[in-house]
């Protein structure tokens, strides 16, 4: 047999081929997932960076856990159409399912501390397409880029260094403009009285094929009435949710639906800069609010307001956040479902459609 | 009737008894494409907040129903045509090894499509896939969700990991045992 060392050695070669093979294949499978990568940024180190000392709140939201569900209708004019070829834009009534709520994630913030507020809808489309969007109260976003949003929270989260702040906003201008805001604009009493922002910025598209960039606002119908953080403090730590049941109540409440068009060469992809106030926007409907359901009940709750659910006709620009959000509302939303024995349901489990 | 049968092969037919058929071959090897990809792309999209997230969800999720519509067609032809057999002198582990991984592999590129459809219809997102909006498959559940997120997501590591053995044992069979049995899927002729 003197061909048999040979064989052994070129079954040894072959055996080394095949580790080599499967090496190479869980390890590119490894940097893929970011196993490798501890400096990756994730959706889920985003999500763990939102949390509060004490740590998340379970079954809420990992950000704006605080919220009461609405539902309503959108009522479109059809003036939306020259932008978009989306159904919403059609004239006619499409039912809402939505959510006002304010940013932040520690469950125990009183009304009169939340700075940010938001509202977040989900229209369903007679040709079963959707629209979801989650938009906040402020007039342009803190940061510029999602890495930059993770670096705040970093900051505010690190108590050990008392200039993490201020050598936050001296790295990342935009911060500065947002504080300044912060400190000085005016607060409203209701989640009725304030406009609501998408900021970021999302490209439709309409019949003829044209694009437009955009972003939209829906500015309430309600005359706001501007008042001081210190009276807002006599309000009670709990009072948001009271006031929008009360007021809807009594009337459908109504917020006008503005879509701004941006000039060639307005930044779309940095949220924290607004676009010109001199910019053509189009009055596409209106949104009525016209039952408020408590969030433990409400359809809203276990809904992800995924800001990336978009009808044809609608999609997103260069603007990074879009993305990055969708990726962390998912984590969150699959963090909160699979808690939601922490947070209960008022009614009978299977009573609600 | 096998006698009968095996006294009229040939040895052209013969030889191609020992193969799969172009036909499960093409499909094995398209899929094996697919599913790689598939498997890279999840863990890809889930650990990045880059635009690059909303382009691979873009891709996972026509993939899983092509996936889905392969592996059908695969089981059926499968069931139809069968397989080569395997070697006599393969050792009796290694065969009841075969047999299982094959099952395994049926089960799981049928199985994780529909789990992944499965979740988002529980989610209550919409699954549009090819500009089509697709049928809500189940009621929206927090319970069923967890229940079909976290089977998609093991279950997806353990095809990757199973997709490693397989490849080893192929090229096992190609490079040490040179007993035909990687020859039986080889892409070519």
């Amino acid at each position: 047999m003197p061909d048999r060392p040979d064989v052994r050695a070129s079954n040894v070669r072959s055996l080394i081929v095949i580790t080599a093979v499967v090496i190479v294949l869980v390890a590119a499978f490894a940097y893929t997932a970011g196993w490798l990568s501890p400096g990756r940024l994730t959706p889920s180190k985003i999500v763990d960076s939102l949390a509060p000392p004490g740590g998340p709140a379970l079954g809420f939201r990992r950000n704006h856990a605080i919220g009461t569900c609405f539902t309503g209708s959108f009522e479109s004019n059809g003036a939306g159409a020259a932008l978009s070829r989306a159904q919403l834009f059609a004239a006619g009534a499409y039912p809402v399912t939505g959510r006002f709520n304010l940013a932040t994630a520690d469950r125990a913030t009183p009304d009169y501390m939340a700075r940010v507020r938001g509202l977040s809808l989900r229209i369903a489309l007679p040709d079963r397409s959707e629209w979801r969007t989650a938009m906040i109260d402020v007039p342009f976003f803190p940061v510029a880029t999602p890495e930059a949003f993770y670096a705040l929270q970093q900051a505010l989260a690190s108590k050990d260094d008392p200039d993490a702040i201020k050598n936050f906003a001296g790295a990342h201008p935009a911060f500065g403009a947002f504080a300044k805001w912060a400190g000085s604009a005016p607060w409203t009493a209701s989640y009725a009285d304030d406009r609501y922002n998408s900021l970021n910025s999302f490209i439709f598209t309409n019949a003829h094929g044209q694009e437009h960039a955009v972003r939209w606002s829906f500015v309430p119908e309600a005359q706001p009435t501007d008042v001081s953080a210190n009276q807002l403090k006599q309000r009670g730590a709990k009072f948001l949710d009271d006031d929008i049941a009360r007021r809807v109540q009594a009337a459908p409440q109504r917020w006008t639906m503005l879509v701004t068009v941006a000039n060639p060469g307005d930044s779309t992809a940095d949220p924290s800069k607004a676009w010109p106030d001199d910019r053509h926007t189009v009055n596409a409907g209106t949104l009525v609010v016209k039952a408020i359901e408590p969030e433990p009940d409400g359809a809203c709750r276990d809904l992800n307001f995924d800001p990336t659910v978009l009808p044809a006709g609608m999609r997103v620009s260069d603007d990074p956040f879009p993305a990055a959000r969708s990726a962390a509302y998912s984590v969150s939303f699959n963090r909160r479902t699979a808690e939601a024995k922490a947070y209960p349901r008022n009614v009978a489990q299977g009573a609600q459609p | 009737m096998s006698q009968a049968i095996s006294k009229e092969t040939t040895p052209a037919t013969a030889r191609n008894n020992a193969r799969f058929s172009p036909l499960q071959r093409a499909l094995h090897w398209t899929m094996a494409v697919c599913i790689l990809a598939m498997l890279f792309i999840g863990v890809g999209m889930v650990s990045t907040v880059r635009p690059d997230y909303l382009t691979l969800v873009s891709i996972h999720k026509p993939l899983g129903i092509v996936i889905l519509a392969l592996g059908l067609v695969r089981l059926a032809v499968r069931i139809m045509r069968g397989a080569p057999p395997l070697p006599a002198d393969m050792p009796q582990p290694m065969k009841l090894a075969a047999h299982l991984s094959h099952l395994a592999f049926y089960a799981l590129m049928i199985a994780l499509p529909l789990l992944g459809y499965g979740m988002l219809s529980a989610a209550d997102y919409p699954v549009i896939v090819f500009g089509v909006h697709l049928p809500s498959l189940l009621p929206h559940s927090d319970a069923l969700h967890t229940l079909l997120w976290n089977a998609h997501r093991f279950l997806a590591l353990c095809f990757f990991a199973l997709i490693v053995v397989h490849l080893a044992a192929a090229l096992f069979h190609a490079l040490v045992r040179r007993d035909g049995v990687f020859h039986a899927m080889a892409p070519w002729r």
